[in-house]
């Protein structure tokens, strides 16, 4: 009889019960609603810029730049990891996503120096997207000034 | 009107990338980076912008609404400065947005202790 095969298939009947379900339902539904909220006072920033003689292009981004802010307060404060524990990718896809990935390291690792903690650990994930995002526009660019 | 098209179109946006984090292996830093060059590809083919015309914010604070702006940038550039454009039209439409948050991310790190988890 094989003993280990049948503790292996014990163990994974333990891990199943005890782990908690990750229900796509429940969490689309809150991605859903907290990202839908973001973007909602994301407009709401905008109008109020293009009410303060902004233009559409620039109230987006004072927007943009209002968002970035507030995420990095509430990251510094504690409150975001504790938000976004619930709303998965509702605050990681928003560009708050990108703020916090920037903000949360800056403070994580800001013991291990200025430089190669602080400042290098800043763009973990903000790099990749830089990097990816930059040479894709390169590309875009490219093809533009050939066809156009 | 202009609030419930930007909260059903960026809310729509964050459930795909719900999706792709509980059904596939992808982690989330890819998922933004799959986010960003898809809205880039799509800026550039001038898809994205319409998007943005009817959803707003819905479709600007999300990151593929970063991609656009680093395509969109890209093509104007282009326009106004022929081959070179390619080049410095990606980092110039998104130095505002990376300035500042790297500008408040060390400000927080140097402010803010961490924080138990």
């Amino acid at each position: 009889m094989d003993n280990s095969e049948y503790s292996k298939r014990k163990y994974h009947q333990m891990v199943d019960r005890v782990s908690p379900r990750s229900n796509i339902l429940v969490n689309s539904f809150k991605a859903f609603c907290s990202g839908g909220a973001i973007c909602a006072f994301g407009q709401a920033l905008s109008n109020f810029f293009v009410t303060q003689g902004a233009t559409k292009e620039n109230a987006g981004i004072f927007a943009s730049v209002s968002l970035i802010f507030i995420t990095i307060l509430l990251t510094g404060l504690g409150v975001f990891s504790k938000i976004g524990k619930h709303c998965g990718a509702g605050t990681f896809v928003p560009i708050t996503g990108f703020a916090n990935a920037m903000a949360s390291p800056a403070i994580e690792y800001k013991s291990e120096g200025l430089v190669l903690g602080m400042a290098a650990k800043m763009f973990t994930v903000a790099g990749p997207v830089i990097v990816y995002g930059t040479l894709t526009s390169i590309l875009v660019g490219l093809v533009y000034y050939f066809v156009k | 009107m202009d609030y419930i098209k930007a909260f059903v179109i960026g809310g729509l946006i964050c459930v795909l990338g719900q999706i792709l984090l509980d059904k596939t292996n992808i982690t989330s830093s890819r998922i933004l980076v799959l986010f960003v060059v898809a809205g880039c590809v799509l800026g550039g083919f001038g898809l994205y912008e319409k998007f943005v015309e009817f959803a707003g914010a819905g479709a600007t604070v999300p990151l593929p609404g970063f991609g656009n702006l680093l395509a969109k940038g890209t093509m104007k550039e282009v326009d106004e400065m022929g081959l070179l454009g390619v080049l410095s039209g990606g980092f110039k439409s998104m130095a505002g947005g990376v300035s500042a948050a790297i500008l408040f991310s060390f400000v927080a790190g140097v402010v803010f202790s961490p924080k138990e988890k």
